[in-house]
């Protein structure tokens, strides 16, 4: 199922084809087009193009990432050029200074590569495997769990609650995202859960 | 928002107050470029700061922060007294006409009910009285002396221009332009716009702010009419979402509550959810809300929720408090009440208020977790930066365990924008290094512990054991498989109720809205209002359709908006009684006899008739609220209280310190300075090159504001002897920054009650890890004191004293 019409179908059926489009909104129909057809061959070339949303703020603009290699086809895809979606109602291929810059946050330096431990007392972190990472996790919150855990209060009500330990979600993962880390932490019984909106 | 982004062209007045659109918001800041290019629309900046916005601004106006509310309610003042509201609306759409009780009252800043000991109101004055007939009662007339209307009249009336001086520092004839120019949208044919942000959140009575532009945006006739409404801008890209599926502490999703320990059974907690209607005829939708509640068990628990265990209510976890909000969380976790904690792409280190007390806070967990795209200063809270992270990591006894996520260009799925629409995406990149998906972590997290209780056994094991995790994968469920959860499917075939040989929706299938939403477990949905977004016909969200029939700016066939596809809220108010358009060139729905058509899909009835079912359809009177009854903590109408560290004294009611109910735990209360020690005003904010903390990771944006300062206005740089350029020192008494001063024509004193206050504004965008120069947030300084009604921390207005120091001069 794929509803997307595509950009360059879009940008190519000028005159009459565009006239219904926001583009042709303008009023400037055929400029468009003219102007399209003028940049095409400045574009990318030998890349795949996905559609994305930007990650900053809320006006959540279009934007194509352009990759050497197609995720799409099973293959490694290093992203190389990031810019706003010309077919995108708000944003109509604009970027802000935060957006334009989105190539340099993919590929930060400072991106988190491997699971680390940093142990009690000690300065630094050291590299671990997920599966240890994820045991040790595991293991320190069924233990926390086990021994804080509320199934009744002090009037004899079940109110199966654990509040010893606690869940701040994050702001810019996807809905999808939202609703598993839901379901998960909820049924641990955890209530000390929260996400940036109040900040 | 209650109206989207691509709607802002359609306004004639934009007023920015709380926000600064043109930098924080440059891309959806074109639409007021366009409704100032195209309809000659005018743009109005109320800020302490004359910014960007204001730069572009029709009229700019000054005002102190923190006193948004004196602002507002002179503006309503001002309305009143000119007859300058939108009458057939306010008297049809508004609870104007309805009587109060007996006994509501406000004095000396109070209003009826105040328990100082408690810090809080016996609230039950706050209501309507109620015939005998069991429906409010309402006079029609206004005449009567305690109609919301001459309440509202009485209460706003001592907000003069005078008196607004006094307090906001506007002088009065900025506050009677600004109140000119928008009472003129109270013809029909005109609206305005509201474009807020966290410059009105992030106060003690930060919800009372909103309100107070809502309830001029109600008596001007602006809400549900295309450019106008209540639009806040919303920071991060799916903050709208992840509060929408109610990743809160009292939250479940769709805006449903997590009960609380005095609701101990399905029943109790139902029985006081009934949103039985004030007036005959009216929808009272919230009368549905036993089919959201049950639909969301049954999405939890599956077939383990049945209506024997009332759908495994009992391994809901029940609230002991009102919230565990962050602001409580890390007071408890700073009394060693807490072993363990998650941060999920989140950076409390230099998010919340007063930075020392959340180190400590830190340092006393056993255990804390971190998943994130990037390195943060949470992360290595206990790592030495010198000055910048001044600890000690050997008397840090916390587990710190890191785990590297992928970023939105590896991921796919859906945001929510701030106008409500839910947005697909694909991912285009591979993850570096070993990140993985939030989900696929969760899933980790969640089937190792569901292990251990299945092994060991423990307290209470039922709620892991018997999720629903019916996923393909379970170790990875894909964004498909939990899109589809939230929009709710069929659990057995349900049939017509006229015809039981009939199916309706089959077994499996994908619901088409929450209509088809039951209470007796037959449905399972895990977000009602997100119930249309995938159905049999496919992922909504992923519709990129780009058309607008008539340029209406609606976009209807783009994404997919929550609820039911709905542009703008409220939208059956953008037509009078009779249900004729209040503005024809500004059509958006129009009943034609038999029911509602027009560019969006009806926030009503399809055929519910006009002059009977009202607008307000989630509330029980079926009309917007004036007067909000008992439902805010602090006052059923605004009212002016300065920040609980203020320059100068509650002019109105000078007994009272910053907002009277807001909750203060006891050692934050000694933390508050007063002006005596510490005199200038000061205020957070965002840069335009800057996403908080983030894009001090992006060298681009590093190189454009490589570096913290705060700004000043020349007159502060004079009197205390700072050089442009020059270093200086800032504290208030929870901490101390340095910084580079800023010295600019942006920031001016303002006189407040014969006064002179001096404002010192400090961004917000640098920490120790990532490209830019290590530096402060304003959270080194900031009190630990909330919101009465959320608990958002007071970032905008507190106090601090600056100095000169010894340092470059650039």
């Amino acid at each position: 199922m794929n509803m997307e019409i595509s950009r360059r179908g879009f940008l190519a059926g000028a005159g009459a084809g565009l006239a219904g489009t926001t583009l042709g909104a303008f009023g400037f129909g055929d400029v468009e087009a003219a102007h399209a057809a003028a940049i095409r061959p400045f574009k990318l070339a030998n890349t795949a193009e996905t559609r994305n949303t930007c990650t900053y703020c809320s006006v959540a603009c279009g934007i194509i990432l352009y990759s050497k290699g197609d995720l799409k086809k099973g293959e490694k895809a290093e992203i190389i050029h990031v810019e706003g979606d010309t077919d995108h109602p708000t944003n109509r291929g604009t970027l802000c200074p935060k957006g334009a810059a989105l190539l340099d946050i993919v590929r930060a330096k400072t991106r988190t590569l491997y699971p680390q431990v940093r142990k009690p007392g000690s300065d630094k972190f050291e590299r671990v495997s997920w599966d240890a990472a994820l045991d040790r996790i595991a293991r320190l919150m069924k233990d926390d769990r086990d021994k804080n855990f509320i199934a009744k209060n002090n009037d004899g009500a079940t109110v199966n609650r654990w509040v010893s330990t606690g869940f701040l979600a994050a702001s810019a993962t996807t809905n999808e995202t939202a609703w598993a880390t839901y379901k998960v932490v909820r049924s641990a019984g955890m209530l000390v859960f929260d996400n940036q909106a109040r900040v | 928002m209650t109206n989207s982004w691509t709607d802002i062209k359609n306004t004639d007045l934009v007023v920015v107050m709380g926000g600064n659109a043109a930098e924080a918001h440059p891309c959806g800041f074109k639409w007021v470029t366009e409704a100032k290019a195209n309809r000659g629309a005018k743009l109005i900046v109320v800020d302490p700061r004359f910014t960007r916005t204001a730069s572009v601004a029709d009229y700019y106006a000054p005002i102190r922060q923190g006193t948004d509310i004196a602002f507002l309610l002179g503006v309503i003042n001002h309305c009143i007294r000119n007859d300058k509201i939108q009458w057939a609306y306010t008297k049809a759409f508004t609870n104007a006409a309805y009587v109060v009780k007996e006994g509501f009252g406000w004095q000396d800043g109070l209003f009826t009910g105040y328990d100082e000991e408690k810090r809080d109101y016996n609230r039950s004055t706050w209501d309507y009285e109620i015939g005998p007939d069991g429906y409010a009662v309402v006079d029609e007339t206004l005449q009567h002396p305690r109609c919301v209307w001459n309440l509202l009249k009485q209460h706003v009336a001592i907000y003069t221009p005078e008196m607004v001086e006094r307090i906001c520092g506007t002088p009065k004839d900025k506050f009677l332009k600004v109140a000119e120019m928008i009472s003129e949208c109270s013809s029909p044919t005109k609206t305005m716009t509201s474009m807020y942000a966290l410059g009105w959140t992030q106060h003690s009575k930060g919800s009372q702010n909103i309100r107070a532009m809502a309830m001029l945006q109600l008596i001007l006739g602006n809400i549900g009419v295309r450019g106008g409404g209540m639009n806040a801008l919303r920071g991060h890209s799916n903050i709208q979402g992840l509060t929408d599926i109610g990743l809160m502490s009292n939250l479940i999703p769709g805006y449903l509550t997590i009960p609380t320990e005095r609701e101990p059974t399905f029943d109790v907690y139902m029985s006081t959810r009934g949103f039985k209607p004030l007036r005959p005829d009216q929808m009272s939708y919230w009368q549905n809300y036993r089919k959201f509640f049950v639909s969301f068990l049954k999405s939890m628990w599956g077939d383990a929720a049945t209506p024997e265990n009332a759908f495994a209510y009992d391994w809901l976890p029940k609230l002991d408090v009102p919230a565990y909000d962050v602001l409580r969380a890390f007071e408890l976790m700073h009394q060693g009440k807490m072993n363990g904690y998650f941060c999920q792409g989140f950076n409390p280190l230099l998010s919340f208020p007063n930075r020392k007390k959340i180190t400590a806070a830190l340092s006393k967990l056993k255990f804390l977790v971190v998943m994130d795209p990037l390195q943060t200063e949470t992360a290595r809270f206990w790592e030495n930066h010198g000055a910048n992270n001044d600890v000690n990591p050997a008397s840090i006894q916390t587990e710190v365990i890191e785990l590297p996520t992928t970023c939105f260009a590896e991921d796919e799925g859906s945001l929510v924008n701030s106008g409500r629409w839910l947005q697909w995406h694909w991912a285009g990149g591979t993850p570096p290094g070993e990140a993985k998906h939030d989900a696929w972590i969760m899933a980790q997290i969640h089937l190792r512990l569901k292990e251990l209780y299945r092994k060991e056994g423990g307290p209470v094991p039922e709620p892991i054991v018997n999720l629903d995790w019916r996923y393909a994968d379970p170790n990875e469920p894909t964004p498909e498989e939990l899109a589809k959860e939230l929009n709710g499917s069929a659990v057995v075939d349900i049939t017509d109720p006229n015809d039981p040989t009939k199916v309706v929706v089959a077994k499996g299938k994908q619901l088409v809205s929450f209509a088809a939403l039951r209470d007796d477990g037959k449905t399972a949905c895990g977000c009602w209002i997100y119930s249309g977004c995938f159905t049999e016909a496919g992922n909504q969200m992923a519709r990129r359709d780009n058309s607008d029939p008539d340029d209406t700016g609606a976009f209807g066939k783009w994404s997919w908006s929550w609820p039911v596809n709905r542009r703008i809220l409220y939208n059956r108010a953008s037509a009078d009684v009779s249900g004729k358009p209040w503005d024809p060139s500004r059509k958006l729905l129009e009943w034609d006899g038999t029911k509602w058509t027009g560019y969006d899909v009806p926030d009503i009835a399809p055929n519910a008739k006009p002059d009977v079912v009202m607008p307000f359809i989630m509330n029980p009177e079926g009309v917007s609220r004036l007067f909000t009854r008992a439902m805010m903590r602090d006052g059923p109408f605004p009212s002016h209280y300065e920040p609980f560290e203020s320059p100068v004294a509650n002019v109105v009611a000078p007994k009272v310190r910053g907002n009277p109910v807001a909750r203060v735990f006891r050692n934050d209360f000694e933390q508050f300075g007063d002006a005596k020690e510490f005199p200038y005003a000061a205020t957070s904010y965002r840069l335009t090159e800057h996403f908080h903390f983030w894009t001090k990771h992006a060298h681009a944006n590093a190189v454009l504001q490589p570096e913290f300062f705060v700004e000043i206005s020349e007159e502060l740089a004079k009197e205390k002897g700072i050089k442009k350029g020059g270093m200086v020192r800032v504290w208030s008494k929870r901490g101390s920054v340095t910084a580079k001063a800023v010295v600019t024509k942006r920031i001016k004193p303002l006189i407040c009650d014969g006064k002179t206050v001096h404002i010192v504004g400090i961004p917000l965008h640098w920490g120790f890890i990532g490209e830019a120069k290590k530096g402060f947030g304003p959270n080194s300084l900031t009190p630990y004191v909330g919101d009465a009604n959320i608990e958002t921390p007071e970032y905008k207005a507190f106090l601090v004293d600056i100095e000169p120091i010894a340092g470059p001069v650039a």
